[in-house]
């Protein structure tokens, strides 16, 4: 008698299971299957090497791991620099100014536009001799502190995450403000009462109910930041000589550049097994918070 | 009444397995994929005239970039749902994965045919690009798998209104490196730009390291290296990646040139903002689109040492491979005969400037291009050389050279870094 109510409630979440295991689980066994082979994507046939793939990303291959720890900057970046400017806008565009609506359309342009074109654009402006940026520094008295930004490996990669930062920034913006807005006004009209200012409204009010959202924009930076790719090939194509290299970069490198299907598939693994114990942390920590 | 529906069924169903009445068979499409946007409009014209003469349709059908192309056609092949024709664009060993997997038709017989005629129109450097020879370390069977549709080299070019503004003679390139580095010191006083090219795509860094490694060591010690011969630690090595510690020092090269992509380094030189440019032959078309009055000439890469002569990349610009499991192989073949025919050709070369792979169409095209042309005695190409660097090696160089311009490796440590590697690469393969 028990078990047609069982079977029944597991009819319901088939569909999504079996559309789940198509498309996620399926393809994650195949692609760690084809990590265990040497193969150049088009023979017909495969050379097995067991965990050699993976031994020789996790102990030889120096510039995968040279390409973690500059994905691991730019990704800090975005999480400071990029998301506190996507607060502090959101912060301003919930309070009542003036022409708000149009900031809100202004701050939600560059994630819109196609990321090769801003990382042109980005190119043009930082451009050494031509660009628009050491022309300003120039005007401004600091001729001084013009550079090759792109191409000098003591700049490259924070130019990089800056660009990154700014390209990234609305998807912030959109969702701190989302949150703002669920904040009842009561709350600041009765602290407002109780005689606090705006800085304790901030601190006691506004910070404390939106660290849910923070910790959420936390996680969708850091996984979409590890994965950038596209503006960085637009900006610098991975250079100079290794600088700006990111892991979506070596397993792009290994599958184009080398024909080493097997290895990018145990570098793909890698990478997506590390991004999930990245993303596990940052839950389990979230949660604890929450509870305090 | 259910009788009746049963004997119907049956009529309909072996109604399907008799044979078809006779009719004149259609003539069949041939379905051509490629990336070259710039050629699109000339090859629709040229696939109607086919149509017009031969009956056939031909089905071009364009999938740009090149990067999706690529990919595209490695998942075409993985499902072996290819077109007639397409083309290859990676390294030898892509191209030789592609034949071993039955992908490619060897053209040998239908080149060898008729005294060779179709073999000895084309350009020979630009066959033996798509040419396997005996005993080649990729195991391909010897013959011809692709078939040249334009000829490529890539060289260094100057502006000669540039020229003149430093006080130079317009129509004397410098010959050494002794001269081109004396330049860079001028370039620099004037607060110019020097050399432009996309190395920040890296393989055109491989082109020059194999042009200068060519000069200072000539061919054979070149592949000796390939093969693991001679290591990269050899002073002649360290000679080849000091060129470009020399290039940096002297102001020669552009500043930005470790991550100039070529469409940039294109506008730079298009609009008089870079003294040198090192491109391929492709680039008449580009800057003719940019600056029809800019005013430039071909150079070959000044030689560093007179014992070997300099060689140039160069070889089949693109080519066009037929699928050796189309039912259509044939006709493909008599579409592809057709197009690198000499009448062909030469609208190709005059439509999309690009360098003819038909010989006798050469004499159809304009002066500028025609000095891309005339140095193809010298021109080296990865696919004939019958041995393949390892990737990773490459890459090395590459990313090396890089390092070396912004003063971060010496050609000595480079040549360490990567003789590391080729060792690492031999023992896997060991």
């Amino acid at each position: 008698m028990k078990i047609k109510p069982t079977l029944e409630n597991y009819m319901f979440v088939l569909p999504a299971v079996l559309i789940f295991a198509v498309f996620y689980i399926i393809p994650f066994i195949w692609v760690f299957q084809l990590g265990l082979f040497q193969w150049d994507g088009i023979s017909p046939t495969r050379v097995f090497v067991g965990l050699g793939n993976f031994k020789e990303i996790l102990f030889q291959d120096k510039i995968w791991w040279q390409s973690m720890r500059q994905a691991g900057y730019i990704t800090f970046i975005a999480l400071t620099f990029q998301n506190a400017l996507a607060f502090l806008l959101a912060w301003a565009c919930a309070r009542e100014i003036r022409l708000k609506n149009f900031y809100r359309l202004i701050f939600f342009i560059p994630p819109v536009l196609s990321e090769v074109v801003v990382g042109l654009v980005w190119q043009w402006i930082l451009d050494g001799h031509y660009g628009l940026l050491n022309n300003w520094l120039a005007q401004l008295g600091f001729a001084n502190l013009a550079r090759n930004w792109l191409s000098n490996p003591e700049t490259a990669l924070t130019t990089v995450a800056i660009a990154h930062s700014w390209k990234g920034f609305g998807w912030g913006f959109l969702i701190f403000l989302a949150g703002l807005q669920t904040i009842p006004r009561e709350y600041y009209e009765a602290a407002r009462v109780d005689g606090a200012n705006a800085w304790h409204c901030f601190k006691s009010i506004t910070v404390p109910l939106m660290i849910p959202i923070a910790v959420l924009v936390g996680i969708l930076t850091i996984l979409g930041t590890m994965q950038a790719f596209v503006l960085i090939i637009a900006m610098t194509e991975g250079g100079p000589a290794y600088h700006t290299q990111v892991p979506v970069l070596r397993i792009l490198a290994s599958m184009r550049g080398s024909s080493r299907f097997g290895y990018a598939c145990a570098q793909g693994i890698t990478f997506g097994m590390i991004l999930v114990i990245i993303s596990f942390i940052q839950y389990r920590f979230s949660r604890q918070y929450r509870r305090i | 009444m259910r009788c009746i529906f049963v004997v119907l069924n049956f009529i309909f169903i072996f109604s399907g397995c008799a044979s078809k009445p006779t009719a004149v068979e259609a003539p069949p499409t041939i379905t051509v994929w490629h990336w070259m946007t710039d050629r699109e409009p000339a090859f629709q014209k040229l696939a109607k005239d086919y149509q017009a003469q031969s009956g056939i349709k031909v089905n071009f059908e364009l999938y740009a970039p090149s990067d999706a192309y690529s990919q595209k056609i490695r998942v075409a092949a993985q499902g072996e749902n290819l077109p007639d024709v397409f083309g290859i664009l990676g390294e030898t060993r892509d191209f030789a994965a592609f034949i071993k997997a039955g992908h490619i038709l060897d053209l040998t017989p239908y080149m060898d045919a008729h005294s060779g005629a179709w073999r000895n129109s084309l350009f020979n450097k630009a066959l033996a690009v798509n040419e396997f020879r005996e005993a080649n370390s990729y195991g391909v069977s010897a013959g011809v798998y692709g078939v040249p549709l334009d000829v490529t080299t890539i060289q260094m070019l100057y502006n000669k209104d540039l020229f003149i503004e430093l006080g130079l003679d317009p129509e004397k390139p410098p010959l050494t490196f002794k001269e081109f580095l004396e330049i860079g010191k001028k370039i620099e006083q004037a607060d110019m730009q020097g050399l432009v090219s996309g190395w920040g795509e890296t393989w055109m860094i491989d082109c020059l390291v194999t042009n200068y490694a060519f000069n200072v060591m000539g061919e054979d010690k070149f592949l000796a290296t390939i093969r693991g011969e001679v290591l990269y630690t050899d002073p002649d090595w360290v000679r080849v990646f000091t060129i470009f510690k020399e290039m940096q020092e002297s102001g020669v090269l552009a500043g930005g040139i470790v991550t100039m992509i070529n469409k940039v380094a294109e506008q730079l030189f298009a609009n008089n903002k870079a003294v040198f440019a090192f491109n391929g032959s492709w680039c008449v078309n580009v800057y003719k689109g940019m600056n029809p009055n800019l005013n430039y000439a071909a150079m070959l890469p000044p030689k560093v040492a007179d014992e070997y002569p300099i060689a140039i990349w160069g070889g089949a610009g693109s080519s066009f491979m037929v699928n050796a499991r189309s039912k259509n192989k044939e006709q493909a073949v008599e579409f592809l005969k057709w197009l690198t025919a000499e009448k062909q050709q030469a609208y190709l070369a005059e439509a999309t400037m690009n360098l003819p792979a038909n010989k006798e169409s050469l004499e159809k095209i304009p002066g500028i291009l025609l000095q891309f042309g005339d140095d193809m005695d010298l021109v080296t190409h990865p696919n004939t050389w019958g041995v393949s660097e390892f990737p990773l090696v490459i890459e090395a160089i590459d990313r090396g050279i890089q390092s070396i311009i912004i003063g971060e490796k010496t050609p000595e440590e480079l040549a360490r870094e990567v003789q590391e590697i080729k060792e690492r690469e031999l023992a896997k393969k060991r």
